[in-house]
């Protein structure tokens, strides 16, 4: 009993078979680096003895003590104290009470957020501002040097950034820049900006002069093409390389540990130190983290389209 | 609509010369194609005259203002790309009215002038769709709308129909034709088709290696080629140079072809002995059994109308196009008669004509 399969396959497109074990392997990879992320997530909404039971708790009861801790700071009163004050006015009023403590006010962590937030972004819209223009004129002009120029630019990445920490951290103290936002923006645009410059160069090399040289010849300067052709056409190679600078800037640590500690400190080096605020409080940590990612999350995803064609550099753009 | 003047334009790139010293000018209203091999300067020099290109060392008048290094926005010109350069982020509409945004021409105005464009190339069905779908005609047409609609001193075409396959390519010609006819506008077109040149310009410019080897129109060039290499690159198939050592003397009416008296135009200056070529045109070639020159048929191929006939003589294989009614066998003698009006000698070291009286007559 032999039968022939004469059923019409092609080649180029993967089997249903294939297919399967492709996704079955894509959705393994995708639990296997999305299990530490849960566990942060779980983590933050336990209570602090919880948190730290062993074996670990799968089945608990979620409490918001963890986003409480992380958002305040709590002095411990005794409880004829705690007896004697009005009724609670929140959730957290009452989750503190319960350890014998009060609300003495509200911790840094949106300040730091904030900074995160400022020096981040800002420093991603600088290193693509100018990643963009100086990808263009080594794209478009005849430079002098350029391929020494684009050598020089790439080696500044050859080594870790913080093989460098201690002039720089010299080189702030002496200009005033340590623990100012300005001078975290310059710090990570000066990093980045080299990436910027690489990813783009490859971008805006694969889009036709032509079309430049058509809106010239239409009656618009070159900066005004620039503006108006190759901008919307470098859209998904700009949105590529943004979410790259961000990630850089958003999770940067060493440099900010050296770099900040007051009114400039980021978000990755105040985290750590909740955990000295009144014993190992694992969920206000883990709550800080959790946090902590939804901005790249929401950025990634408003720009998902974008990111996966871009990643491809340009593989399949027509 | 305005008349371009090129004077002594050249254009070197480190120590390779693209254009080499070229003049010519483009009367109002003339359609001039720039015909070549690639590489040969003709796209630098069109590139020259938008302004996409500084030249080395020359000038260019665009109505006699000299726009030599003006920017290419400031020459009120319009060019149309090989690959069209249709803006891919915007519509048809958009891209068609694009140069008139630059402007500052009025929303309105901006509106009626694209549908009347549209309607004079008939793409106004398709004015709001993405450029990205549309078929090669198509992208053709937007691209020569978004030309014509400025109404500017002049168009500059590179090779605007090299990416069409040749059926439509055909249909294109007329319909570029067509439109000249109707606007009359100053046309540079750059192709190195010479069907396209011959059917569509007044004046055809041939280049070769940075030079331009004649400057006439499709009769001139196609009957009296100035050079050995215009003759070898128009006609298809090209003409046949049949080499023989001589020297010539003003007023002489015949050349000797291996002993055999072949009468030509008169010519009209003294030619020092030299390797010398006839060059004759396949139609102008007549299988005579009379005649004294005799070859053997080498091959043949079949056109329909008619057939292109290889003969082996003693002076080299020559083709001619007879018609499709007689059939040969290899290797039958057949006798060969030119068309005397029709020869041109060439002096094969420098490659150039030698005057005659025909080429006198038609030059002035």
């Amino acid at each position: 009993m032999s039968s022939v399969n004469t059923t019409a396959h092609s080649v180029v497109e993967p089997t249903p078979t294939a297919k399967r074990i492709a996704g079955a392997i894509v959705i393994l990879y995708a639990l296997v680096t999305m299990v530490p992320l849960a566990w942060i997530f779980l983590t933050s909404i336990k209570s602090p003895p919880d948190s730290i039971s062993y074996p670990p708790k799968i089945v608990f009861t979620p409490t918001l003590e963890g986003y409480c801790n992380l958002f305040t700071t709590r002095t411990r009163q005794t409880p004829d104290y705690i007896q004697s004050l009005p009724r609670p006015t929140g959730t957290c009023d009452e989750i503190t009470r319960g350890r014998n403590m009060v609300i003495a006010g509200r911790s840094n962590y949106w300040p730091r957020f904030g900074n995160s937030l400022l020096i981040a972004f800002g420093s991603t819209f600088l290193a693509v501002s100018l990643g963009t223009l100086a990808a263009y004129g080594f794209s478009r002009f005849r430079v002098p040097l350029a391929d020494d120029l684009l050598f020089f630019i790439l080696s500044t990445r050859m080594m870790p950034p913080i093989a460098v920490a201690i002039p720089i951290y010299l080189m702030y103290r002496q200009f005033g820049l340590s623990d100012t936002a300005l001078g975290m923006i310059l710090l990570y645009t000066a990093v980045n900006v080299s990436l910027a410059v690489w990813l783009l160069k490859g971008f805006i090399d694969e889009i036709p002069r032509e079309y430049e040289e058509a809106a010239m010849i239409d009656g618009y300067t070159r900066l005004q093409a620039f503006r108006k052709v190759v901008l919307p056409q470098a859209t998904t190679g700009i949105a590529a390389t943004a979410i790259f600078c961000l990630i850089f800037a958003w999770n940067e640590y060493a440099f900010a540990v050296l770099l900040t500690s007051g009114s400039a400190q980021t978000a990755p080096p105040f985290i750590p130190t909740i955990i000295g605020e009144g014993g190992q409080d694992w969920p206000a940590v883990a709550a800080g983290t959790t946090i902590f990612l939804v901005p790249i999350l929401v950025f990634t995803i408003v720009l998902r389209k974008q990111l996966l064609r871009g990643i491809t550099f340009g593989a399949v753009r027509k | 609509m305005s008349e371009i003047k090129i004077v002594n334009l050249r254009k070197q790139f480190g120590d390779f010369v693209a254009v080499e010293d070229s003049s010519f000018t483009v009367n109002d209203g003339q359609f001039l194609a720039l015909l070549g091999p690639s590489g040969c300067g003709k796209t630098t020099t069109l590139r020259m005259i938008a302004g996409l290109e500084l030249p080395t060392s020359g000038k260019i008048y665009l109505d006699s203002e000299d726009v030599t290094f003006n920017r290419a926005s400031a020459r009120d010109i319009a060019f149309v790309f090989q690959l069209f350069a249709l803006y891919p982020h915007m519509n048809v509409r958009k891209n068609i009215g694009f140069p008139l945004l630059s402007q500052r021409v009025p929303e309105t105005e901006i509106r009626a002038r694209v549908e009347e464009t549209a309607k004079l190339l008939r793409i106004d069905h398709i004015l709001d769709r993405s450029v990205s779908g549309l078929a090669g005609g198509d992208r053709q047409r937007v691209a020569l709308g978004r030309a014509i609609i400025r109404r500017p001193k002049c168009f500059l075409m590179d090779e605007p129909l090299g990416t069409l396959d040749a059926e439509f390519r055909e249909v294109m010609v007329h319909e570029l034709r067509e439109l000249h006819n109707r606007i009359h506008a100053t046309t540079v077109y750059v192709t190195h088709d010479q069907h396209e040149a011959m059917a569509m310009a007044d004046k055809i410019a041939v280049m070769n290696h940075g030079v331009i080897e004649q400057f006439g129109t499709p009769q001139e060039i196609y009957n009296r080629p100035a050079s050995m290499y215009v003759a070898d690159f128009i006609g298809s198939p090209p003409m046949n140079f049949m080499r023989f050592h001589s020297g010539l003397e003003r007023g002489t009416r015949s050349v000797l072809l291996d002993g055999i008296e072949v009468p030509v135009p008169e010519v009209a200056e003294d030619v020092p002995p030299g390797e010398l070529a006839l060059g004759v045109r396949p139609e102008h070639i007549r299988f005579s059994d009379t005649s004294r020159l005799r070859g053997a048929v080498y091959g043949s191929e079949y056109l329909g109308t008619n057939q292109i006939v290889a003969v082996e003589t003693a002076s080299g294989i020559v083709k001619a196009r007879v018609s499709a009614d007689r059939s040969f066998r290899l290797g039958e003698t057949v006798g060969l008669e030119f068309n005397p009006a029709k020869l041109a000698v060439f002096d094969c070291a420098s490659g150039r004509a030698i005057a005659s009286t025909y080429a006198e007559a038609r030059h002035g």
